[in-house]
């Protein structure tokens, strides 16, 4: 006879999938992978690669041999992981250390939390952030960007990234008008396209821009989080230009370096480690914006977006239980 | 174009699937026997007034609901009881029903067959509530909850707007959607029966916008129904909900833990009405209604006019067979519907649809873990949390499940329905809500 299945409704399922949601990240990354190898060449695919590679062969073998349970590396999360790390990076790092960051993304940051789904913290950027104080000199000495199929060949040319001439013109008492006729600060048009000297993927504002929205169409991420956060920083940044512009750069200047795109449209989205209400996710953003411009302003680091995400991952889970959705039926509070 | 009414929060988008949108209403002929389950309708069920020998007649009253809230029962087709024993229905268990050898078709007397449409509401408001009590009307769109209970309205409240649900947000089912097109006026003399019950001056019929052709038949059928009104709405699910019909249409949110009352509404629903038109117009007790019987793979996806009582099988027989990969019987939409383990059960009150899911959509994909990605969340139409209350009770929880209002959940499936790592939710919520009514009622 025949033999139905008995379970409870619904009986349909929509076509979300993890892996959906994964590869639309992935996707989403194209534009910025495209600038990263014009700008870097075979460099920045050697990082991607390696990164890539190295984060899918760590979920892979902790999943085999030391969990010895599923392996489920085809879900895509080890890849985006992949990416985000090699994103966070300079184009000449060796590849060994790379390796590491791997390691310490996949291992540390995710595996040892549970897995997909567990981690407190965004993997990628705990895996940078343990680069970044483990290798420092590794970590921030960046290449000079030279556009793909150019006849340049100066390959070992590093140099300082614009907001790393800004704090260092800025601690040494300079002002905003000498600090940008310094050679290597890039005029305002490369910092938009993304011709100047950073990590792989916070060079063009424009492509992680257009990648934002995309995933925004495809509901992989909500706006509140990177509209909140550029809107603060924008905001902090601005209001200091307006009282002292000899001291305090113009607010745009900040929203197109030092990743703030890539930290605000692709690390601080994480669906893990965000919080997960409307309210909720507009006060971790606003939270994320104001520790950047705290640190860029006043701190010892040039940036300060990594930290800034790390510090609100660790609100999440207190962010979520404060802010609740407005229940059908009720009065909001 | 102005854009369509629809509820504010949450809500999701399933195919709509709805084959059998275009089959006209067809009489099924009667069977041999009828399975008659005495509980059939929300609350207490009533109690059997025949005997195994006993002959009956079509509308004769077999049992009658004795509690506050129950509802009478009336025989199907004229015959023998044959016993009355305990059968499979849709539950899922084993309940005491009514069983009645079929041998003829002759009615009780007092029962209009004709067709002609009665229009003039002749009976008085309580006339109507006990006339549609004595009917045995419950609310056909699935909860089949006694319908004179609604309309006698609790002291200290006064209802202000009739809102009819034509909604039918459940994918695949069309059994409102054609008796709107072939009953409409049948349809709107009960809606106006109902508001004389309630003694309200406007009534509301929500219908959402994949159904064109009833919106328009409706319309023009209205303009000589003095304050009905028919509203266009967008297609969204689960817009069939009680409370999200009358934030659509009125934009009024009725509170937590409360009755539509509260807000000034009652709600019915388009079958419900139908019914009603029957029993006060035409004396004609509830023993039949429209099935709809669909499915990817069914040859001949249909709308049956059944006798309550008739087994789903000769349904599938009429829909040209149960097709070769049938994984899962439905008695109800895919959403909310619950999956049967045999088709020998019978149609009864509530029933307004079997659907037939081929296999590979019978089963469901191995969950993943939690990504957190707050879809849920998002969809809910309730405002809840739904990843946090299925965790809550799995670790049982049940008070913090309860300060997060897991009692409001309305078990729509929309979360579980949009969950990218394919969860369980709806059933660890089902269970938590089960757990948290339990601990709510020992607390009293
Ligand atoms: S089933 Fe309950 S928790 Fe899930 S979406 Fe519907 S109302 Fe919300
Ligand atoms: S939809 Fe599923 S995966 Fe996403 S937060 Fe809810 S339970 Fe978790």
């Amino acid at each position: 006879m025949n033999m139905f299945t008995i379970s409870g409704s619904p009986h349909v399922h929509g076509d979300e999938s993890v892996k959906k949601i994964m590869y639309t990240v992935v996707y989403a990354m194209v534009p910025a992978i495209l600038v990263s190898i014009y700008f870097f060449g075979l460099d920045a695919a050697r990082v991607l690669l390696i990164s890539v590679m190295a984060c899918l062969f760590f979920e892979w073998a902790i999943q085999k041999y030391l969990i010895k349970g599923p392996v489920t590396i085809n879900d895509g999360s080890a890849i985006v992981a992949g990416i985000l790390l090699a994103f966070n990076i300079p184009a000449n790092i060796p590849s060994w250390i790379i390796i590491i960051g791997a390691l310490v993304t996949i291992g540390v940051a995710k595996m040892s939390f549970g897995g997909l789904g567990k981690n407190p913290f965004n993997p990628a950027l705990v895996g940078r952030v343990f680069m970044l104080i483990s290798f420092p000199v590794q970590m921030t000495s960046w290449p000079v960007p030279k556009a793909l199929f150019s006849s340049q060949v100066t390959d070992a040319i590093t140099g300082p990234t614009a907001l790393g001439i800004l704090k260092e013109g800025v601690g040494a008492g300079k002002t905003i008008e000498q600090i940008m006729t310094d050679p290597n600060m890039p005029a305002y048009i490369d910092r938009l396209t993304g011709n100047m000297t950073g990590s792989l993927g916070e060079m063009s504002a424009l492509a992680l821009i257009l990648g934002g929205i995309f995933m925004v169409i495809r509901k992989v991420i909500d706006w509140q989080v990177p509209v909140s956060i550029i809107a603060t920083v924008f905001a902090i940044a601005g209001i200091f230009h307006l009282i002292d512009p000899t001291h305090y750069i113009d607010p745009t200047f900040h929203l197109f370096t030092g990743g703030l795109m890539l930290g605000a449209i692709y690390m601080a989205t994480d669906m893990v480690s965000s919080p997960m209400n409307m309210s909720g996710k507009v006060f971790y953003g606003v939270g994320i914006g104001l520790i950047t411009i705290i640190i860029r302003l006043w701190g010892a680091y040039p940036e300060g977006i990594s930290f800034a995400i790390l510090i609100m991952n660790a609100f999440t889970p207190l962010i979520n239980s404060a802010f609740k959705p407005k229940r059908f039926g009720t009065v909001a509070k | 174009m102005k854009s369509l009414k629809t509820f504010a929060r949450g809500g999701v988008h399933p195919d709509e699937n709805k084959f059998s949108a275009n089959a006209a209403i067809e009489a099924l002929p009667l069977p041999k026997q009828l399975v008659i389950p005495l509980g059939q309708n929300l609350g207490a069920p009533p109690k059997a007034l025949v005997k195994k020998g006993d002959i009956v007649k079509v509308g004769q009253l077999i049992a009658k609901g004795e509690a506050f809230i129950s509802a009478n029962l009336h025989s199907p087709a004229s015959g023998k009881i044959a016993k009355i024993d305990d059968a499979l229905d849709a539950s899922g268990y084993r309940r005491q029903a009514i069983f009645i050898d079929v041998d003829d078709d002759i009615w009780e007397e007092h029962i209009d067959r004709s067709e002609d449409i009665n229009r003039t509401i002749s009976l008085s408001k309580e006339e109507i509530v006990a006339r549609v009590k004595e009917c045995g009307v419950v609310g056909l769109g699935g909860a089949t909850f006694p319908t004179h209970v609604k309309l006698m309205i609790p002291g200290g409240k006064t209802a202000e707007y009739l809102v009819v649900n034509g909604v039918e947000c459940e994918p695949y089912l069309t059994s409102d959607h054609r008796l709107m097109l072939e009953k409409g006026e049948e349809v709107l003399i009960g809606i106006k029966i109902l508001m004389k019950a309630l003694g309200v001056e406007k009534a509301i019929v929500g219908i959402e916008n994949n159904k064109t052709d009833a919106i328009q038949h409706l319309k023009k059928l209205a303009e000589n129904y003095n304050g009905i009104e028919i509203q266009a709405l967008y297609v969204k699910y689960p817009q069939g909900g009680e409370k999200q019909l009358i934030k659509a249409v009125l934009n009024r949110e009725v509170p937590s833990g409360k009755l539509p009352i509260e807000v000034g509404c009652v709600v019915s629903n388009v079958g419900t009405a139908f019914a009603v038109y029957e029993a006060v117009q035409k004396n004609k007790p509830l023993i039949d209604r429209v099935v709809t019987v669909t499915g990817k793979a069914v040859k001949k996806p249909s709308n049956f006019l059944v006798r309550i009582g008739t087994p789903v099988s000769d349904l599938l027989k009429a829909a040209e067979g149960l097709p070769e990969n049938t994984g899962k019987i439905i008695n109800g939409g895919p959403m909310m519907g619950k999956s049967v383990s045999s088709p020998d059960i019978p149609v009864v009150k509530g029933s307004s649809g079997i659907l037939l899911l081929p296999r590979e959509e019978s089963k469901r994909p191995q969950p993943k873990p939690c990504i957190r990605c707050s879809k849920c969340t998002v969809v809910c139409p309730m405002g809840l949390e739904p990843y946090l209350l299925a965790k809550m009770s799995k670790l049982e929880l049940y008070e913090k499940a309860e300060k997060d209002s897991i009692m409001d959940c309305m078990e729509c499936g929309s979360c579980q329905f949009t969950c990218p790592s394919n969860l369980p939710l709806l059933d660890y919520l089902r269970l938590g809500k089960q757990r948290v009514g339990h601990l709510i009622r020992t607390r009293k």
